[in-house]
């Protein structure tokens, strides 16, 4: 049964050297959680963006969590190019795997379908099957005769994502944001953080059960208020825009990234 | 300001008249001019009785009808479904070519930029990709990129996707698939032919006589500076409020 626990517990369920799926920045990102995992000494992830990511990455990769990185893109949208994702790549200081976001939500699904691999089209051409050993191009053994990209099945030891509410059995309202449920249905454990819990049976009618991941693929779950910010939660409250500015501007040398490190874990254990 | 307003409001009147005939465009992040040209394009369809038209805006709820998740906008190219979309690049090459991870030597690049997102994939499947990149300079339209992120055209597979036009500050080129080049289709006042020569670092197709992009007519702009802002300030507030103010 799906436990609720405190935050600090829930951090302490992800372990050094894991790999840790998070979702892209506005869907739902545990940055309460983050706060936690950076004050426990988290090191040697093995991040997974699903498909891209943005102030969660930036943090962890500048905090010196991560050993490996999976993405698409790291950018802080419109507040910019993404600092310690920048100075990282340059100064190799975790290892590189440049995706396409179609190709890990093709990943996540063949984990999902327990198959070791997908096939996906497009992406012939690209330099990333150059720099990406573990894809491969196929000729199409069924079906139309043509080549088909095929890429490995992604199976995250842990996936950590933010969601408004959840129910007493542990029942998570995910609306519309269905790509936390491809996240949880590959990965082997899933991690949750509410702004609350709620008494009603979130299975109880149609309606309510149609945005719902059920309790059977999240293993614990605990309440962090604004738990998100500064991102955005959907309709619970927007991006701190100014906090993100306020971050890209900090973070652009290693001594302001840690400055601004400590006030964010700082401020979080005042909300808390 | 009013320079700046008007540099902006002719490149979303092109980006309407260049998704001309579509009936689903998606926009990604970050992209108020091509937003705003897809609005435009919709509510001028709409004024006119013409086929409505739908657009996904990443990042929007009020203009996002998509319930799938993620994978949603992915799935709907390869079935067809996305007439248009925007990439940009911060290499773009003379054979259509972009690079959206950096430049150097792969992995330590010298520059790095966010990375691929979607491209190598959606340039396969979508059939009318605009290609938008403000900045027309040398270092952004190279001869060769550094790294392939979408590659424009590969003859060995069968593909319904590709570029369509390359829209910058400065100019607006047609790309021609069977041939693998850009050809210089107009010119933004106030720029000529010749600044487009000294801009772009690689070879194109220049006609003999260039003709200059249009100024929006008075209907065009009064849809723009009304409804379409309006509509725009839900994702893009701050645009929205800067072409606002600059009136």
């Amino acid at each position: 049964m799906t436990e609720i626990v405190a935050l600090e517990a829930l951090a302490a369920r992800v372990t050094s050297g894991q790999s840790l799926a998070i979702p892209v920045d506005g869907s739902g990102v545990a940055m309460a959680a983050t706060a936690a995992l950076l004050e426990a000494g988290i090191h040697d992830l093995k991040l997974i963006c699903v498909p891209i990511s943005g102030l969660q990455a930036d943090l962890l990769i500048g905090a010196g969590a991560i050993a490996a990185l999976e993405t698409s893109a790291v950018s802080l949208g419109e507040a910019g190019a993404a600092p310690r994702f920048t100075a990282g790549v340059k100064s190799g200081a975790f290892a590189l795997r440049d995706s396409t976001c179609p190709a890990i939500f093709a990943g996540l699904l063949a984990a999902q379908k327990g198959v070791p691999f997908m096939p996906i089209a497009g992406i012939i051409g690209s330099d990333l099957l150059e720099v990406r050993p573990d894809w491969q191009v196929i000729d199409s053994p069924v079906g139309e005769a043509r080549k088909v990209v095929v890429v490995p099945a992604i199976c995250p030891d842990v996936a950590l994502f933010h969601a408004p509410e959840a129910d007493r059995a542990g029942n998570v309202r995910i609306g519309r944001h269905r790509e936390l449920a491809n996240l949880a249905y590959a990965a082997r454990r899933t991690l949750v953080t509410v702004e609350r819990i709620v008494d009603r049976n979130l299975l109880e009618t149609e309606d309510s059960a149609a945005g719902v991941l059920p309790s059977l693929y999240v293993e614990a779950i605990a309440v962090a208020a604004r738990g998100a910010w500064p991102l955005a939660l959907w309709d619970e409250y927007p991006a701190d825009e100014a906090e993100i500015a306020r971050y890209a501007a900090m973070a652009r040398s290693e001594d302001g990234f840690r400055a601004y490190l400590s006030t964010f874990l700082s401020h979080r254990k005042q909300v808390a | 300001m009013s320079a700046e307003r008007e540099r902006r409001e002719i490149l979303i009147a092109a980006i309407a008249d260049l998704l001309d005939g579509i009936s689903h465009v998606a926009v990604g992040a970050s992209s108020p001019i091509p937003a705003a040209g897809a609005m435009l394009l919709r509510a001028r369809n709409q004024r006119d009785g013409k086929p409505p038209v739908r657009i996904s805006i990443l990042g929007s709820q009020a203009h996002n009808f998509f319930t799938n998740g993620g994978i949603e906008l992915f799935d709907c190219a390869a079935q067809g479904r996305v007439d248009a979309f925007f990439l940009g690049g911060g290499q773009i090459d003379s054979q259509g070519n972009i690079n959206l991870v950096g430049t150097g030597d792969y992995p330590k690049t010298d520059v790095r930029w966010p990375g691929s997102f979607g491209s190598a994939y959606l340039y396969h499947l979508i059939p009318r990709v605009i290609l938008f990149r403000e900045e027309h300079t040398p270092r952004v339209l190279v001869p060769k990129v550094d790294f392939v992120s979408a590659r424009a055209i590969t003859p060995e597979v069968r593909r319904r996707g590709g570029p369509y036009a390359l829209l910058t500050n400065m100019a607006l080129f047609d790309f021609d698939r069977d041939a693998g080049g850009f050809a210089l289709r107009s010119v933004h006042p106030p720029f000529t032919p010749a600044d487009i020569r000294e801009n772009t670092g690689f070879i194109y197709e220049e006609p003999a006589v260039v003709r200059q992009t249009p100024r929006p007519d008075p209907a065009t702009l009064a849809l723009l500076r009304g409804t379409i802002l309006d509509e725009l300030a839900e994702t893009y507030p701050a645009f929205a409020r800067a072409m606002k103010q600059a009136a």
